[in-house]
């Protein structure tokens, strides 16, 4: 403080000025961070309450006979998800199968071998499929998909008996239908991140490659595919945890049996949709209630494990690589 | 698999030559930017010819021209003529893959497959070539000792090439080249990115070298030229100025632009 | 002569095999979009009509059934709402994240939470709403507002994380040009930052709106839906995702045939929106 009075006056001043800056700085820095940490508390207070709601159902069932109990039935009042757990499962796994395939060739399609005048049309339009709301592809699933492929599908399953899960009487909604729409739905998404990860593939290594007399399909396996295989992976995570959660859709498509169907050509459920369909009819404050509260706990217990994987791989191969690039700096 | 080796490609070695190329009225485009604008020079067989010149006088665009990989970057386009032992790489019906499985290529900053081991990295060209799984080694270990870093490597060549050091890259990426057994090695700025001591392992590596191959290297390192090219060939502005032996080009230019380059006036 | 290595037949095979196959990709990955956009164009092009804008649906299972314009004004104003309340507090939470917290503990969390929110089924929003809002305390039914807050919740993780990515392109060369000038934090924020990152906060905010709009989920329990059109905030409301959801199950080919024509006035409301946010985003100097 001494210092100051050997200052001239208008720089003092501009001192003082400052302080007040300061503290306005201070202040915004603090109401920030209160504003970050009330969405945290917002987020534990959901939680909390979902559990606190959920908690009948559970106590009166056990965590374990909630989840693993093949019995839904509300006329009874006995509230075993396993059926609801399964489909939900079962959708998920033909999502993947039949939509990660197709995304990822698409993304590879686009960032390795399209007319870079075509890139990014063809990106914008991978991406409008997201822009189509769930309701709708329900409505086209309902009206068009069903009725246009149930031919096929009973041909598929009479020629095809011998498999597992394959035979029998086709249902007109049913897993696989669902599991049609739900690959169509996170195709966007896996091949959105998909083409993210392959732009991160350096142009260096690439074109290490391509001097190497690799032909383009060569390059890729050669310098983009082993780059890029932890983040395609979590890409196709990120796309099962959209299966599992979405709802609209199947709810209009999985025929709303809360019974498991022994072939994927049979009607079933799913947690997301029986919690669409059945939580308008049920009283307030019932076990049925709780029980549907119940299975959505489990839906965002599902949700975050699988996303949590999906973000654990970014994370790893993130860090591998890190050190990589590091050295090579180095 | 491995008959689509070409004969001729044996008999050439075995007669100890390399291939000159010969650059014919060359144009490079990046969309409608010229950026080498009618260029005509010749890089003789088994010497070493530096292309110098400021940055962005198009000398990276040129030498990327003579393997085809000029054309991979987007609106990229070049015409005109790169002869490589009298055959013309820009004709008709001529396969990019085979001309850059001929004419091998170094990069700025080492770029060595990460995911991969010092040892695959080494063979993938030789692979892709479709040479046999039992030749895979010795060639390895061949293109290796020639790129000076058998004895570096040879305890961890199961070990992932990111953990080598900036100039073991450099010198890998060399290695993973020559095991292709190509004609002609183009170099841009290999040692830019690398400290004094690497560079002059790479510079002695590439004079041994260039008793097998024919080398073009491109180079900012005017004293780099001196030290090891045998020709020197001056660009400017998308335009060769001139071209000639080495020794020449620095103490006699012909041309007042290079003697102004090469005394250090500008660039 | 010759002097060139051939490149081997199999291998050319396979590489124009493996180009085609990842063309076949696109195609089938497209090809839902476009039969989706034209089934919706052809049936419910037919449902669409003055009266289709301007009149309520009449609840009628025969009869006059009424058109969608409770729906249309539901979906605006939900949807309005939520972004009321998502884009300020995502951008307030961007800011957090990117000016302040950087890579503080808390500034992690936060990212964390924010990226596990993004993953959060929307029915569940739905579901959290309504045990807080609709059962719980004191604020019991049924309310348009209480669906925005859903959407809200949906929207807010899409808000702060194109908004930190588009904070965190303004080069902190400008930052600090303007605190060497003398400009407390808070003033380079309001004043440099966020100007300059205008654009991608605004693509940010209509992705998120485009998003929002198109849910169902969210609202069945906490919105419920509605016949007549209803500027009150506090009133159960009718919404264009809802209308259809309805309409689809019920077995009449004429409410079908409304449940079409809502879907088309949905897609374009939503492409229209998409379109804005491209054109936003194309706008950015910084890019």
């Amino acid at each position: 403080m001494v210092e100051v009075i050997n200052v001239p006056h208008t720089v003092s001043g501009a001192r003082l000025k400052s302080r007040r800056a300061l503290q306005a700085d201070v202040i915004l820095r603090w109401s920030l961070r209160v504003t970050a940490l009330s969405m945290l508390a917002v987020l534990g207070y959901f939680f909390v309450r979902l559990a606190i709601t959920a908690e009948p159902a559970l106590s009166h069932f056990g965590i374990l006979g909630f989840i693993f109990t093949n019995n839904w039935d509300v006329a009874h009042n006995i509230f075993g998800a396993w059926p609801l757990v399964v489909g939900t499962l079962i959708t998920s796994i033909v999502a993947l199968v039949l939509g990660v395939p197709v995304a990822i060739a698409a993304a590879l399609y686009v960032t390795e071998f399209a007319p870079s005048r075509l890139r990014s049309t063809l990106a914008l339009l991978l991406d409008l499929l997201a822009a189509v709301p769930s309701v709708v592809y329900g409505l086209w699933g309902v009206f068009i998909l069903i009725p246009d492929l149930k031919p096929a599908e009973q041909w598929f399953s009479n020629t095809f008996s011998f498999l597992p899960f394959v035979g029998g009487q086709v249902s007109g909604p049913n897993y696989f239908i669902a599991g049609l729409i739900l690959a169509i739905m996170i195709i966007p998404i896996v091949s959105a991140v998909s083409r993210e990860v392959l732009a991160t593939v350096p142009l260096q290594e690439k074109e290490g490659a391509l001097a190497l007399g690799a032909t383009r399909w060569e390059m890729i396996r050669l310098a983009v595919l082993p780059r890029s295989r932890a983040g395609i992976t979590s890409a196709a995570m990120l796309g099962l945890g959209r299966a599992i959660g979405e709802t609209i859709a199947v709810t209009l498509v999985i025929g709303s049996s809360p019974v498991i169907g022994h072939q994927i050509f049979n009607q079933g459920y799913t947690l997301a949709a029986v919690i669409a369909n059945e939580f308008g009819e049920a009283t307030p404050g019932s076990l049925h209630i709780s029980a549907l509260i119940a299975a959505g706990l489990v839906l965002l217990v599902l949700t975050l494990v699988v996303n949590g994987i999906a973000r654990g791989i970014i994370i790893r191969s993130d860090r591998r690589r890190g050190s990589i690039a590091d050295k090579a700096v180095a | 698999m491995s008959t689509s080796k070409t004969k001729s490609h044996q008999t050439s070695k075995a007669s100890g030559k390399g291939f000159g190329v010969k650059v014919r009225a060359l144009h490079a485009f990046y969309d409608d930017n010229e950026a080498v604008k009618g260029v005509d020079v010749d890089f003789p067989a088994n010497k070493i010819t530096a292309i110098i010149g400021p940055s962005g006088c198009g000398k990276s665009t040129l030498v990327r021209c003579i393997n085809r990989m000029h054309e991979e970057v987007p609106g990229a386009s070049a015409k005109g003529q790169v002869l490589l032992d009298d055959l013309d790489i820009y004709s008709l019906g001529i396969d990019p893959v085979a001309v850059r499985r001929t004419v091998g290529m170094v990069f700025q900053k080492p770029n060595p497959f990460p995911t991969m081991s010092i040892i695959d990295n080494v063979t993938a060209g030789p692979r892709l070539a479709g040479v046999k799984r039992d030749e895979l080694h010795e060639r390895a270990e061949r293109a290796l000792c020639d790129a000076g870093l058998w004895n570096e490597v040879k305890d961890r060549l199961n070990k992932n090439a990111g953990g080598l050091s900036g100039g073991q890259q450099q010198r890998l990426c060399i290695a993973r080249m020559i095991a292709l057994e190509p004609e002609v090695l183009l170099m841009d700025e290999p040692c830019s990115a690398l400290d004094p001591h690497s560079t002059l392992r790479i510079e002695e590596l590439i004079v041994k070298l260039k008793s097998r191959f024919t080398v073009v290297l491109v180079t900012h390192n005017l004293s780099q030229a001196t030290r090891i090219a045998d020709y020197t060939a001056f660009m400017l502005d998308g335009e060769l100025v001139e071209a000639g032996p080495t020794k020449r080009i620095f103490a006699t230019p012909k041309n007042i632009r290079t003697k102004e380059y090469v005394t250090g006036k500008f660039g | 002569m010759n002097t060139l290595a051939v490149t081997s037949p199999r291998r050319r095979r396979v590489d124009s095999l493996a180009r085609w196959a990842l063309l076949a990709g696109v195609v089938l990955a497209l090809a839902p979009l476009a039969l989706v956009l034209l089934y919706v164009l052809k049936r419910g092009v037919g449902a669409l009509s003055l009266s289709f804008f301007t009149t309520d649906p009449t609840g009628a299972f025969f009869g006059d059934q009424g058109g969608i314009k409770s729906a249309i004004l539901g979906t605006i104003e939900i949807v309005a709402l939520a972004t009321a309340i998502a884009v300020p507090i995502g951008v307030t939470l961007a800011v957090y994240l990117n000016e302040i917290g950087r890579k503080s503990k808390l500034a992690m969390t936060v990212r964390y939470f924010v990226d596990v929110l993004t993953g959060v089924p929307s029915i569940l929003f739905g579901l959290f709403i309504y045990i807080v809002f609709v059962v719980g305390g004191m604020l019991t039914g049924f309310a348009a507002w209480k669906g925005s807050a859903a959407l809200a919740l949906l929207m807010l993780p899409i808000v702060t994380r194109t908004s930190e990515v588009s904070l965190a392109l303004v080069p902190d060369s400008l930052r600090e040009a303007a605190l060497a000038l003398g400009a407390p934090r808070w003033r380079v924020i309001l004043r440099v930052v966020l100007p300059t990152a205008l654009p991608g906060l605004l693509t940010g905010g209509l992705l998120a709106v485009a998003r929002a709009s198109g849910e169902t989920a969210p609202l069945l329990f906490t919105v419920l839906g509605a016949q007549a059109t209803t500027f009150s905030l506090g009133a159960q409301m009718n919404s264009l995702p809802l209308q259809i959801f309805n309409d689809v199950r019920e077995p009449n080919p004429q409410l079908v045939t409304r449940a079409w024509g809502a879907a088309l006035t949905l897609i374009v409301m939503i492409l229209l929106i998409n379109l804005a946010a491209r054109l936003a985003a194309r706008r950015n100097h910084l890019r």
